[in-house]
């Protein structure tokens, strides 16, 4: 659904992308997981033609994103990180604006509106100026202004950013729910249970290269399910095993020798990042 | 060109719901210029064989046509895609830079087209003797075409509101005063008055004058106002292709 190849972007001497590649699948939920500054939002931004590739290549839907963007543009919807609503326009009024910027006919603007706001859960405020809207309420209105024309692809840059972590569940749902209907979902997150509970796979970025790629399960296999965290003088140190027996041994063996309290618990994406880069997600 | 009217829409939508806002605003500027040169200064003062207030109204309707035009396009796009950006929804939308550029530079010509109106009742009022004639009209439309237009190009190429204010006091303001608006530019030195004839409202005050006052109208000028537009309306639409904007 999506190809890329080789993707690069300079910002003058600033090295945003740096050669990205990678491939997601129609109808899969695909996740970027990755630190703030990565290259996430350069990347969706590329998708969505606000800024062009230094070098590299992308299709969507088979079609060349440089050569046909109008067609392009039409196959795509974006959930952007910042509530870019109309705020002078009620929550209607901005569905309304957007399904005709798409071309759509009046009848079926009408009926795709009705059956968002349903779906986003404000059919009860469609009427109300967005100005008044909480930022839940407006991330919702700007998830189904992004379906309005019904894309193929859904592009969410940091989709739940700043939310509650019951509204994040909601939206989480709503994300399942239209990869039931068929659409293909990238996301950039740097939340890494958005990226584990949500995600069919996930591509880790790091400073504009895509370091690892695979299933959340996979991912963590690769460094190992269970995690043994031993509270060391100068800190705090981890080690991976392939199950519990050997994860417990290791951390008895290490109180009894050190007298170092140690955790046991599951692997995380967080620990598949820091085993990469040496890092965490957030600092 | 899909979107153009939906785009145009969009912004007229927002000046009727402003309409009086929008308005009152406008008037404030002109009408103070109006009262304390054309009715308070002017008084008495003939220039060219008319008084001083029928020559200043078209020269003010000249200027906040200009200046409405360009806010109308120029700082609202500026705002929408430094700080709402909102402009990214008609950047990501599958509709032509063409159609965008035209339905942001029609809205904001009918600001300025209100704001001139606005003037043109304001001068009857005070009791100009003026005639509101075809070539006017037409005068009226396209300076409102070629500062929209600019409002267009420096509205997507300026970085920040601050660069933004900035132009509006180091070149809209300037004109505003130069531009043939308050003195005959016969009355200056020679070498001055020819820089003056560089300024694109010098050429949309003088034909406008001519034309209100029943005088020959000055064709090169009336030809450079649409041309001067169209250029500034292809700079933007390149702007809008480079992307980048947000």
């Amino acid at each position: 659904m999506i190809l890329v190849e080789d993707l690069r972007k300079n910002y003058g001497r600033v090295k945003a992308l740096r050669g990205l590649s990678l491939e997601i699948q129609r109808g899969e939920i695909f996740g970027l997981l990755g630190p703030n500054g990565a290259g996430k939002t350069t990347f969706i931004r590329i998708l969505t033609s606000l800024t062009r590739p230094t070098d590299g290549r992308v299709w969507i839907n088979g079609l060349d994103i440089n050569k046909y963007p109008e067609k392009v543009k039409r196959k795509i919807g974006l959930v952007p990180q910042y509530l870019n609503l109309d705020q002078e326009l009620t929550a209607e009024e901005n569905l309304e604006f957007y399904g005709r910027l798409y071309g759509m006919a009046t009848g079926e603007r009408k009926r795709r509106l009705e059956e968002l706001l349903k779906f986003v859960g404000l059919a009860e405020r469609a009427s109300d100026l967005v100005e008044g809207y909480s930022m839940g309420m407006k991330r919702r209105l700007l998830i189904a202004r992004a379906l309005m024309p019904s894309p193929k692809v859904l592009l969410m840059d940091e989709p739940t950013v700043g939310l509650d972590p019951q509204t994040r569940r909601k939206l989480w749902e709503l994300i399942t729910a239209l990869k039931n209907q068929g659409v293909t979902v990238l996301l950039t997150t740097h939340y890494i249970e958005e990226a584990e509970r949500l995600c069919d796979r996930v591509g880790i970025i790091d400073e504009g290269r895509l370091i690892a790629l695979g299933s959340p399960q996979e991912l963590k296999n690769k460094v190992g399910l269970i995690a043994v965290e031993i509270m060391a003088p100068d800190g705090v140190k981890r080690r991976f095993f392939r199950n519990r027996e050997k994860a417990l041994e290791y951390g008895s063996r290490y109180y009894k020798e050190n007298k170092c309290d140690f955790l046991l618990r599951e692997a995380n994406l967080e620990d598949v990042f820091i085993e990469l880069t040496g890092r965490k997600i957030r600092e | 060109m899909r979107g153009f009217y939906t785009v145009f829409s969009r912004d007229m939508l927002s000046l009727r719901r402003r309409f009086t806002k929008h308005a009152l605003a406008g008037m404030v500027n002109p009408l103070l210029l109006l009262i304390a040169f054309g009715l308070g200064l002017g008084r008495g003062v003939k220039v060219g064989g008319v008084s001083y207030l029928e020559f200043i109204v078209p020269g003010i309707i000249a200027l906040s046509g200009m200046t409405a035009s360009f806010s109308a396009v120029g700082i609202s796009l500026n705002i929408s895609r430094r700080y709402t950006k909102t402009l990214e929804i008609l950047l990501t939308a599958p509709i032509s830079p063409l159609a965008v550029s035209l339905g942001k530079v029609l809205a904001g010509m009918m600001r300025g087209v209100l704001s001139s109106g606005i003037i043109l009742i304001l001068g009857f009022i005070f009791g100009a003797k003026l005639s509101l004639n075809m070539a006017a009209i037409v005068i009226i439309l396209l300076n409102c075409f070629l500062f929209a237009s600019l409002g267009l190009y420096i509205g997507l190429t300026l970085w920040s509101h601050e660069d933004m204010s900035n132009f509006t006091t180091m070149v809209l303001l300037p004109m505003a005063f130069f531009g043939g608006t308050f003195f005959p530019l016969e009355s200056l030195p020679l070498g001055f008055s020819a820089i003056l004839y560089l300024l694109p409202l010098t050429h949309v005050s003088i034909s406008l004058r001519a034309a209100m006052l029943g005088l020959d109208i000055p064709v090169a000028s009336i030809l450079i106002i649409p041309v001067l537009g169209i250029i500034f309306l292809y700079l933007g639409m390149r702007a809008f292709r480079k992307g980048d904007l947000t």
